[in-house]
């Protein structure tokens, strides 16, 4: 820490001592498409370019220049510059194929983004190959995953996840039942080409209602006339699988475009450090594919994506009222454990996603463009319990939700201004199975929405961007509801909601329940950049998010936690106003970025025990959805220090305070502090032979609700009243893991061996984001042998 | 902008499609194949006479109301029972019978009967693994007048193998609860 504070200092004192000038621009391909990662030096004085294609170079002294842009697979710019004040240079680089095109050189300044799009490395995308989105996402500071079991993983974002954190994929924002907090985001990691986190709601072109953050997921584009390949294979051995991903690219500067990729996972029973998890095998069959073509001045594509996977649960985890749920919690350990297999029984998950998209953009002139987007998603999830008989061959939970949008964005650069405005629309059905046999957690239901929105950024200067938005959005729903009476009236909704009842049949009522929201979503945001590589960036934002079709509707058992789980029609939207802060760093030898920030939700809804209900199975206790103000701050900070060109240091750490200000008590479910250090050798003459080892360190969660309680559970014939611990979170934990590879050059394709360890000592350790931490320890020790080739 | 006249007209008729698709789906109220409504057990004493009948009624299912739980009578001191336990699902008309599908899985499901002092309970029947189901059974009543809790189980797919599971001791047993209903009775 002293190291860090100190190296502080030094950078803090030095960049007043000189006086020199900043050259900065952007830099892009010839489709004007920004490059990240492009190398631009003056003798010593490097730079790169950030994911929007804008680069800074700070500190040069004054005089005539040669200046030089590159990026891999671009012909590098080199041009002699006088450079004696602040100046703007903008690079187009064409592909090597081709020839060197203009350069502009102008002395004005366009506006850079205020939004800090945190961005995973590719290495790291490649790591998670075998594993999820959710997983490779908690490499991010400030992400952490919430699981259920090991194969299930939402990203948490700042402590928010499900329906606070939208994913958006290849421009698509994923309509997945995100709604329930075993359902993980339902698309492949390996489809991916650049996976991105914006923390809150600023980026308002994808929606107003990200309260926690967004996800972006981009597909992997290739912008020269070339055709390349990928595969990676990856096997494991705990689970004793492994999975090969499959890519072909054919890129191109005008014509005909197209990738095409495939998955297939296969693996088995998860092992614990002591014990077989039964029923944690998993599989996974993906498919994706897109056709582009590209005119002069505008482009269309058409693209299908298609996720199917099988995933088993735990055995242990199935529970059948709070008798079993007090003697799952004290055992620690399941109370059947089988030896390992491959097959998958129940409970489990069998899910496939279907997007179909159809994209035009068209570059209206010098300034302008507009795109124009359709898109189609099918999501059908099965959910298959153990039951009896021939029902165990029927699934417990059967939905589809089909829903269709529409996006029209428009964007305007001219000198210092840009301007995003858009409008979109969509409609969604979900059909709740009435086959199977159980009363439908969600109910069949239509909803419309459209949304308008506007963003106006403008540049002071080359060093002071702002940036403004507003987005207002409609939503109306229409649903279709049974209740029990018995059920209708524990709610209270007797007298209030009688209007939406459309028929008795006699211990049910059939109703419509019907909702409409008006939203307003607002963001600001500023980006200073002080020079000597810092940037500061500040944003404010308001985000409005509907209650979803859980907080409204849910309404019946849940046997992987053994409660009852009730919606509430009076449940109202949350409103959070947000403000954060950005203190970026990205030096040669040092960059850091630390946030921190500070989030007051009105309205917040949240699952709150409030007594047990007594039925023929047993005892329950029963989770209603509550609303209250809640408050959520912390810190998230991230460095990376290449202390020589062989060893460099990596930190991350997150802290997120959340409480009910209502009721004064913490939030339940919130990160306990976390850290990640990673110290990382690479020797590139070796074959660009790199070693790594990181160490993750997870601290007890203090800061939790006490929802334990004690229930009256017979015992030979007695009733005793037995505490049910349902919240202690469990004991920190520390764990090491090791990674090393190498690349080979075999003719004209390059060839990689990585070799991980994950959780090198063994550790037995439970987490606090697990929703089957109560039942059954994580994960043991994991081998991984990963083999990528591209060719 | 022709594009975007596409899109709309498309836009229009999958409304129109997707208005039509929902009329169908959802107007009658699942049928819940599954649930256990109604726990019976009969007791008729070996030698003759009234039988005592314990209930357990929940008609809403997981929903809000408390089972009802009726006791017909008493248990005489000293006397031998045979006993069978039904379960009924009386939110289908006609109401399921239960008991058939635990007696056909019987290798996955095993009744419990937990008491202390209220006298003996034996397992009377066999699953295909020759280990006890409990859906017949036989009770001798304590000597001396006592009262007290009987609480019946039962398990789904329970470890048959554990520890005394098969003489009747659920500690070992893990499985899922399927039914539990608690009985005051008394033994006069």
């Amino acid at each position: 820490m002293r190291i860090y504070f100190t190296l502080l200092l030094i950078m803090a004192g030095s960049w007043y001592t000189y006086a020199q000038s900043t050259l900065s621009g952007k830099v892009t391909t010839t489709q004007l498409q920004p490059l990240d990662g492009a190398h631009i030096h003056i003798d010593d004085l490097h730079a790169m370019t950030l994911p929007d294609g804008t680069y800074s170079l700070p500190g040069i002294p004054a005089g005539n220049h040669r200046v030089v842009i590159s990026f891999i697979g671009y012909k590098s710019m080199d041009t002699l510059v006088d450079i004696y004040h602040n100046l703007t240079l903008n690079a187009v680089l064409k592909p090597t194929s081709t020839q060197l095109q203009e350069v502009v050189l102008t002395e004005n300044v366009s506006a850079k983004s205020t939004t800090h799009e945190q961005k995973l490395k590719a290495e790291t995308i490649d790591k998670y190959s075998n594993a999820s989105l959710g997983d490779a996402l908690k490499e991010i500071a400030g992400v952490s995953s919430l699981k259920t079991g090991s194969t299930i993983v939402k990203p948490v974002i700042n402590g928010l996840h499900s329906s606070r954190v939208p994913v958006i994929s290849n421009n698509v924002r994923l309509e997945d039942q995100q709604w329930g907090t075993e359902h993980a985001p339902n698309m492949d990691i390996n489809s991916a080409g650049k996976v991105s986190v914006i923390k809150g709601a600023s980026a308002l072109q994808y929606g107003g209602d990200a309260v926690g953050g967004l996800v972006l997921i981009e597909p992997v584009t290739v912008l020269k006339d070339t055709l390349f390949g990928r595969t990676i294979l990856t096997g494991d051995s705990n689970g004793r699988g492994g999975s090969v991903t499959s890519s072909l690219h054919k890129g191109a500067e005008k014509g005909w475009a197209w990738n095409a990729g495939g998955t297939f996972k296969y693996m088995g029973d998860r092992e614990t450090p002591n014990y077989v998890l039964s029923n944690t095998g998993n599989r996974e069959a993906n498919f994706w594919g897109d056709v582009k073509y590209i005119g002069n001045d505008y482009d269309l594509t058409a693209s299908y994506s298609f996720y199917n996977a099988k995933i088993g649960i735990a055995a242990a985890t199935h529970i059948g009222n709070v008798t079993d749920l007090v003697n799952a919690i004290n055992n620690r350990e399941p109370a059947v454990i089988k030896p390992f297999t491959y097959t998958i029984g129940v409970p489990r998950q069998e899910v496939q996603h279907h997007v179909a998209k159809l994209n035009y953009n068209k570059k209206l002139d010098d300034n302008n463009s507009l795109a124009l987007q359709y898109a189609f998603q099918l999501n059908k999830r099965e959910e298959y319990d153990i039951r009896r008989g021939a029902l165990a061959n029927v699934p417990a939970l059967d939905l589809t939700l089909a829903t269709h949008s529409v996006n029209a964005d428009w964007k305007q650069i001219k000198d210092n201004i840009t301007i995003k405005a858009g409008v979109s629309g969509a409609m969604q059905h979900n059909n709740a199975s009435p086959d199977t046999g159980v009363r439908p957690l969600i109910p069949t239901y239509n909803r419309y929405d459209a949304g308008i929105y506007g963003i106006y950024s403008y540049a002071f200067s080359n060093t002071l961007s702002t940036e403004a938005g507003i987005r207002y959005d409609f939503s109306h729903i229409d649903a279709t509801k049974f209740y029990q009476i018995t059920r209708w009236d524990d709610l209270g909704y007797n007298g209030i909601y009688d209007d939406i009842i459309t028929e008795n049949f006699g211990t049910q009522y059939l109703t419509n329940p019907r909702f409409t929201y008006h939203n307003v979503s607002a963001s600001l945001g500023v980006r200073k950049d002080l020079g000597n590589n810092f940037s500061l960036l500040g944003n404010a934002s308001l985000a409005m998010r509907n209650p979803n079709a859980s907080e409204l509707f849910s309404d019946g058992l849940h046997h992987s936690n053994a409660t009852i789980e009730l919606g509430n029609l009076g449940t109202k939207k949350e409103e959070s106003v947000k403000a954060s802060a950005t203190l970026l760093k990205n030096g040669s030898t040092f960059s850091f970025e630390v946030t921190p920030y500070i989030n007051h939700i009105n309205n917040f809804i949240f699952l709150q025990p409030t007594g047990v209900e007594y039925t023929i199975r047993g005892t329950f206790p029963v989770y209603r959805y509550k609303q209250a103000n809640a408050l959520m701050a912390g810190l998230d900070l991230h460095a990376d220090w290449n202390i020589t060109n062989r060893f460099k240091y990596s930190f991350n750490g997150a802290y997120v305070y959340g409480q009910n200000t209502d009721s004064d008590l913490p939030l339940t479910d919130m990160p306990p502090v976390n850290m990640t250090n990673t110290i990382r050798y690479t020797k590139t003459e070796w074959h660009s032979f790199f070693t790594e080892l990181r160490s993750e360190a997870v601290f007890t969660q203090t800061h939790y609700p006490n929802y334990n309680f004690t229930a009256q559970l017979p015992v030979d014939g007695e009733f005793v009243n037995t505490l049910v611990n349902i919240s202690t979170p469990p004991a920190g934990y520390h764990l090491l893991h090791f990674t090393s590879g190498m690349q080979f050059k075999i003719g004209k394709s390059l060839a990689s061996v990585n070799v991980s360890v994950n959780n090198i000592f063994n550790t037995t350790y439970r987490d606090y984001l697990n929703r089957q931490r109560l039942y059954t320890d994580e994960i043991g020790r994991n081998f991984q042998l990963q083999l990528k080739f591209n060719y | 902008m022709k594009n975007f006249r596409i899109h709309a007209l498309a836009l229009v008729t999958l409304v129109t499609f997707a208005s039509c698709s929902d009329d169908d789906s959802a107007t009658v109220p699942v049928n819940e194949e599954e649930v256990i409504t109604t726990i019976t057990a009969t007791f008729n004493p070996a030698g003759g006479g009234t039988a005592v009948t314990l209930t357990s009624r929940d008609l809403d299912g997981d929903g809000p109301q408390a089972p009802v739980n009726t006791v017909s009578g008493s248990f005489a001191a000293g006397t031998a029972y045979t006993g069978a336990v039904t379960f009924l699902n009386e939110l289908t008309t006609p109401a399921g019978n239960i008991t058939e599908e635990v007696h056909e899985e019987g290798v996955d499901h095993q009744l419990f009967f937990q008491q202390s002092g209220l006298g003996t309970f034996t397992y009377n029947d066999l699953d295909a693994n020759g280990r006890p189901i409990g859906l017949t059974f036989k009770y001798v009543a304590v000597a001396t007048p006592a009262s007290g809790n009987l609480t019946i189980t039962l398990r789904h797919l329970p470890n048959k193998e554990g520890a005394n599971v098969s003489n009747g001791v659920i500690t070992n047993a893990g499985g899922g609860t399927d039914a539990e209903a608690v009985f005051a009775v008394t033994v006069q």
